[in-house]
């Protein structure tokens, strides 16, 4: 017989380095699972979003269903997006991702589709006079130009699906989400505590990655204010 | 489609709607955990937006707030106050959590409201020798009522929506449907739930769009 360990874990201490080292390797694969799955939503949405948004421009008419539709997808409540796609995926990381891609196309829409609304006039007809068709147009002028406020939505929407994959937990799919529901069932403070800042953390450094790239991308924006 | 006919008939049972686990008692407990979220969220935010919009500081700060804010999972947050001795107070927690989640978006409208305002008609009324109090209640607000409102729409929507994922920390609400569903494995049962959230939420932002139509002076502000 040994006694018990009086550590912070048996204390149930809310901040618990002996947590992190004992479960380092638990923490390590939500930590995956929640950036895979965010990368995954994110970039399918940024597909899909893309066409619509060109397709809302180039037909005025194609604008309001296509703003309708996502907006309403908007509302429906996380839990219940989950639960709505449950007949379609079944209780898979599927579910998740289309989840969180459904999300993620109203921000995405509406940001790509205002970006290329803000492309002037006189540029796409100075692009037209120089002989540009509308694909070149599009690629190399209209598109590039809409890349900071795209940007701007990508952001919003990765920041959010970092959060909203939490709730994914209630399928067993939501990355640090399963360490936090886990916790709440176990009273494990550290456990919860932990995963919590973890996802804060992966948003921030997401957000920063995403701004990195614009700056990267967008080299005219600099050179225009400085 | 099997999985809509089947929420359906579950919805139909009227079994379902009575008692405290049934559809009638979640929905009012829904119902009165929005509100009273909404209306303590509303009373923090807006006061202090308005302040800030007509001295013009803290732009930066309301914007920041409301980004961080995006980053915080509800849920996370939701758990985290379980575990302390707020946990104790019922639904504390979850008011809690929702004010947090609710006040960023309300403070961000509210606050770019105010400051969109056109300066000329602010600069107009104070060389009419208005009073700071009397700008802020007579010339900013009422022009930036539209802006105001449509964050509190917003926010109400989100409220609702949100509030389903009490249920995931054994809170009550319409989530509880939900849950109770994917713990019995009723695959009708928890898109039967979803639906209902769904509806609640589509008929909160009618209500608001009702609103606004039955009182466009209200709305668009003394054009």
């Amino acid at each position: 017989m040994t006694a018990p360990p009086d550590d912070c874990l048996a204390r149930n201490e809310w901040i618990c380095g002996e947590y992190l080292s004992t479960r380092r390797q638990i923490i390590l694969d939500a930590v995956v699972q929640h950036f895979q799955l965010t990368a995954v939503s994110v970039l399918i949405g940024l597909l899909i979003a893309l066409p619509l948004a060109v397709l809302a421009r180039r037909w005025g008419l194609a604008a309001g269903p296509v703003l309708a539709v996502t907006t309403i997808l908007y509302t429906i409540p996380s839990l219940a997006m989950f639960s709505l796609l449950l007949p379609v995926y079944g209780l898979s990381a599927a579910l998740v991702v289309a989840g969180l891609v459904l999300y993620s196309l109203t921000v995405l829409v509406r940001n790509i589709l205002a970006g290329l609304r803000a492309v002037p006039e006189e540029t796409r007809q100075a692009a037209r006079g120089m002989g540009y068709g509308p694909i070149r147009l599009l690629l190399t002028v209209e598109l590039p130009l809409a890349v900071p406020a795209a940007m701007a939505g990508l952001r919003i929407a990765t920041v959010s699906a970092v959060a909203l994959l939490t709730v994914g937990a209630i399928v067993g799919f939501g990355g640090l989400g399963n360490l936090i529901y886990a916790g709440m069932n176990t009273y494990f403070k550290a456990q919860v505590l932990t995963a919590s800042v973890l996802c804060v953390v992966i948003a921030v450094l997401a957000d920063l990655l995403l701004l990195g790239v614009q700056r990267l991308i967008t080299p005219w924006t600099r050179a225009a204010r400085g | 489609m099997n999985a809509l006919t089947a929420a359906w008939d579950w919805l139909a049972d009227p079994a379902h709607w009575s008692g405290d686990e049934g559809i009638w008692h979640r929905l009012f407990q829904h119902l009165v955990m929005t509100v009273v979220c909404l209306v303590v969220s509303c009373l923090i935010a807006l006061p202090v937006a308005l302040v800030l919009g007509h001295l013009g500081r803290g732009g930066a700060l309301a914007v920041n707030i409301s980004n961080v804010g995006r980053a915080v999972p509800t849920f996370a947050v939701l758990v985290l106050l379980l575990l302390t001795p707020i946990g104790k107070w019922g639904e504390g927690p979850t008011v809690v959590a929702l004010v947090l989640f609710a006040v960023p978006p309300l403070l961000t409208n509210a606050y770019v409201g105010m400051r969109e305002v056109n300066r000329s008609i602010v600069q107009a009324a104070r060389g009419m020798g208005m009073t700071g109090r009397q700008m802020l209640f007579h010339v900013e607000l009422p022009l930036s009522l539209p802006m105001v409102l449509n964050g509190v729409r917003l926010a109400a929507v989100q409220l609702v929506a949100t509030a389903t994922i009490a249920a995931l920390a054994g809170g009550g609400g319409l989530g509880r449907i939900i849950t109770a569903g994917f713990n019995l494995a009723s695959t009708p049962q928890v898109v039967a739930g979803a639906v209902l959230v769904a509806v609640f939420a589509l008929i909160v932002e009618g209500i608001f769009e009702v609103v606004e139509r039955l009182a466009p002076h209200l709305v668009r502000g003394a054009r």
